[in-house]
């Protein structure tokens, strides 16, 4: 069970070898977590991530190996995960994500609708199942990773920004759908974050570590944040740069 | 049947449970054949997850009402769904009042029981365990009497076994006789915590009552700084003209949820000082009405929607009389990290009675009221936990909505003990809660 302080016992996380996910769920398991499920493609990447968060505190941690880029396997991935947590799951992350460079793929049919995958339809898929066997536990936290790429999209990241925009803009609806039942959904939109996902990007204003998103995900879990901006700052900067005028916008992200 | 969400009194764990209100023990025996997590729930005044259970079966003890002509020596029978406000409206005016009660009338004799609940008597008379001579109780192996002569094992499993071992239906408890519906109270006001836990220690068995506010948010010379009252039942003649009036109804109320963080840290400084500054530098034999001075936050009808939509924690500690310099401790620990704390309540505990997962252990007790929203809070408490612990002390469970599993064998040595007995009556664990679950208290996935 989560404590008062938004604090889960038992955690899934799906894409649980993201570096977002494992900041996450350190921080997790050194306050309340014991069960840990990772699923993720890598088997290697998910046991380090698996032995992180044993490190941290976590005492049962198991793995399950999927591949985001088949929908049809959501459902199952899910089930197994729960049936490995083996008792109620207090909270599920869903850190799947795909970012390919859009130059070399935005005129491949093939590759932007495997970008709409993996960050969009397999976590819709996923979320179908998700929110069957929370609303019949009774109790229970969805967080997803969104974007901010997600609230203006820039035109060197549409297909990514895109994608990100139907699953955030889904959630949106579906916390509302959840309403009543016990379960809550939590949309995390960081800005920038150096990881292995933005590898050879250069920072960007408001750029943030992964640990610093970790804290702000705590914090917002604590005050049951239907929102959760990191850093929290970019909530009110993107609140004008999604009013800006389509030239200015362009001006100013293609600096 | 319907599907509902619950809370705590504190507002923060919210879960979706199916409520059934049963109105004699063969419907609640039905249930507990029927359903395979089963909790009772009384008016929901514990402040964390007790009294709920996510995708289960919350069985509503308010339908089952009954008090019984109270007896010449006080012996009353009450359904375990009476309050003690029912119960008080009925006795007070035949000159009788609750044995124990603790800071809020709302509370059911099912619940009391549940939490072996305490009051300002504590360190004289015990906790309400002490008075119940005898209780009907279903499980999900029969339905028994219950008392400390008879299944005495179960019995003491039951008092402070926060609903797990089955549900209590009726209870027969002994009343304390009164003259009249006053109390007649001594202030004291002291600059610091030292000053305070002394006169407690030294002067606290003079009275039948006694309980001392602290200001938990001062620093330096001040910490602690303290309001003792204490006080004894008001005899005919110490009063000009004495009734026996029953509590009035509250006349104010929180119509909804305050914005989380009015009670922030300023604020609350502001209130304390006020608070502070509002009580007597000394008085004597000064009369109180019953309800102002055991139940004063009942004037106000859900008071706990001043803490936002966030809610709060109570967190209730004690501690043995050897380690009153953890009381100290911990008061400079909360007060150092900013987190806001309202006036928390000291007292002191006396003998504790044979319940194996009961609260009170002979030494202090201290509760704190503390706003969700701080960051540093979780672990404030968490060090608390610790500085608890190595004093051999422990943590409420009626409060609690935040403890780690880990640390509950040490602190409750007996429960061991209690989960043989639950196991005896309860073999397919079908009575749990969202507390026992995040406790690990039924052994369900003991690691």
């Amino acid at each position: 069970m989560e404590n008062a302080f938004g604090q889960p016992q038992s955690v899934v996380v799906l894409g649980g070898s993201s570096d977002i996910a494992r900041a996450i769920t350190k921080k997790l398991a050194a306050a309340r977590a014991h069960t840990v499920v990772l699923a993720g493609r890598n088997q290697e990447l998910l046991n380090a991530a698996a032995s992180d968060a044993q490190e941290y505190g976590a005492t049962k941690t198991d793995t399950v190996l999927f591949d985001a880029e088949d929908a049809s396997n959501a459902a199952r991935t899910v089930t197994e995960a729960f049936e490995k947590v083996g008792d109620q799951v207090d909270l599920v992350i869903i850190a799947v994500g795909l970012l390919e460079d859009q130059l070399s793929i935005e005129n491949d049919a093939q590759a932007t609708a495997r970008m709409a995958m993996v960050n969009f339809t397999w976590p819709v898929a996923a979320l179908a199942e998700i929110r069957r066997r929370l609303v019949a536990q009774g109790s229970g936290r969805i967080l997803v990773i969104s974007s901010v790429a997600s609230i203006r999209i820039r035109r060197s990241a549409y297909i990514y920004g895109g994608a990100k925009a139907g699953l955030d803009r889904l959630c949106d609806g579906l916390a509302d759908s959840l309403e009543g039942t016990g379960v809550t959904l939590h949309l995390l939109r960081p800005g920038q974050v150096r990881s292995r996902m933005t590898e050879g990007q250069h920072d960007v204003p408001f750029t943030t570590g992964v640990n610093e998103v970790a804290e702000n995900v705590m914090r917002g879990l604590a005050g049951g944040d239907r929102v959760i901006w990191s850093p929290p700052i970019l909530r009110y900067v993107f609140a004008i740069l999604r009013h800006l005028p389509a030239p200015l916008w362009r001006k100013i992200m293609d600096r | 049947m319907t599907r509902a969400t619950l809370y705590g009194w504190g507002r923060t764990t919210p879960s979706i449970a199916e409520v059934l209100a049963p109105a004699s023990e063969v419907e609640v025996a039905a249930e507990l054949a029927r359903s395979r997590g089963v909790i009772a729930r009384g008016l929901g005044r514990s402040y964390g997850d007790a009294a709920q259970l996510s995708g289960g079966v919350v069985l509503s003890n308010l339908d089952l009402g009954g008090i019984s002509a109270i007896g010449p020596e006080g012996v009353v029978t009450v359904g375990a769904g009476i309050s003690i406000d029912e119960l008080l409206a009925f006795a007070i005016p035949q000159g009788w009042f609750v044995p124990v009660t603790p800071g809020t009338r709302q509370v059911t004799l099912g619940g009391a029981i549940a939490a072996d609940v305490h009051g300002k008597n504590h360190h004289l008379d015990g906790s309400f365990g002490n008075h119940v001579l005898e209780m009907r109780i279903v499980t999900p192996s029969g339905a028994f009497t219950i008392s400390p002569q008879k299944d005495a094992e179960l019995f003491w499993a039951t008092i402070g076994g926060m609903g797990l071992t089955g549900v209590v239906t009726s209870v027969t408890l002994r009343m304390l006789r009164i003259e009249t519906d006053q109390v007649i109270v001594d202030t004291e006001r002291f600059p610091d915590l030292e000053g305070v836990m002394n006169e407690m220690s030294r002067r606290d068995a003079e009275y039948r009552y006694s309980v001392a506010w602290v200001d938990c948010m001062t620093r330096g010379a001040h910490m602690g700084r303290a309001i003792l009252t204490r006080g004894r039942h008001a005899a005919a003649n110490d009063v000009d003209a004495p009734t026996l009036k029953a509590p009035a109804k509250p006349r104010l109320f929180v119509p909804f949820n305050a914005p989380s963080g009015l009670l922030n840290s300023l604020s609350v400084k502001v209130f304390n000082e006020l608070w502070f500054r509002s009580a007597p530098k000394h008085q004597e034999n000064e009369p109180q009405s019953l309800s102002s001075f055991f139940h004063p936050l009942d004037g106000v009808r859900d008071w706990n929607r001043l803490y936002g939509r966030r809610g709060f924690v109570q967190y209730q500690l004690s501690v043995p009389d050897s380690a009153g310099e953890t009381v100290t401790s911990a008061i400079r620990r909360l007060s150092s990290s900013g987190v806001p704390s309202f006036l928390a309540v000291l007292k002191r505990f006396g003998p504790a009675n044979p319940g194996m997962l009961s609260f009170p252990m002979p030494g202090w007790t201290l509760a704190l009221d503390l706003p969700v929203g701080p960051d540093a809070l979780p672990q404030v408490l968490d060090d608390l936990d610790e500085l608890v612990l190595s004093a051999g002390g422990r943590i409420y469970f009626a409060k609690d909505a935040r403890l780690s599993p880990d640390k509950v064998r040490a602190m409750y040595p007996d429960l061991d003990k209690f989960l043989e007995v639950k196991n005896r009556v309860d073999p397919e664990q079908r009575l749990m809660s969202d507390l026992a679950r995040r406790l690990d208290l039924v052994g369900r996935q003991r690691r």
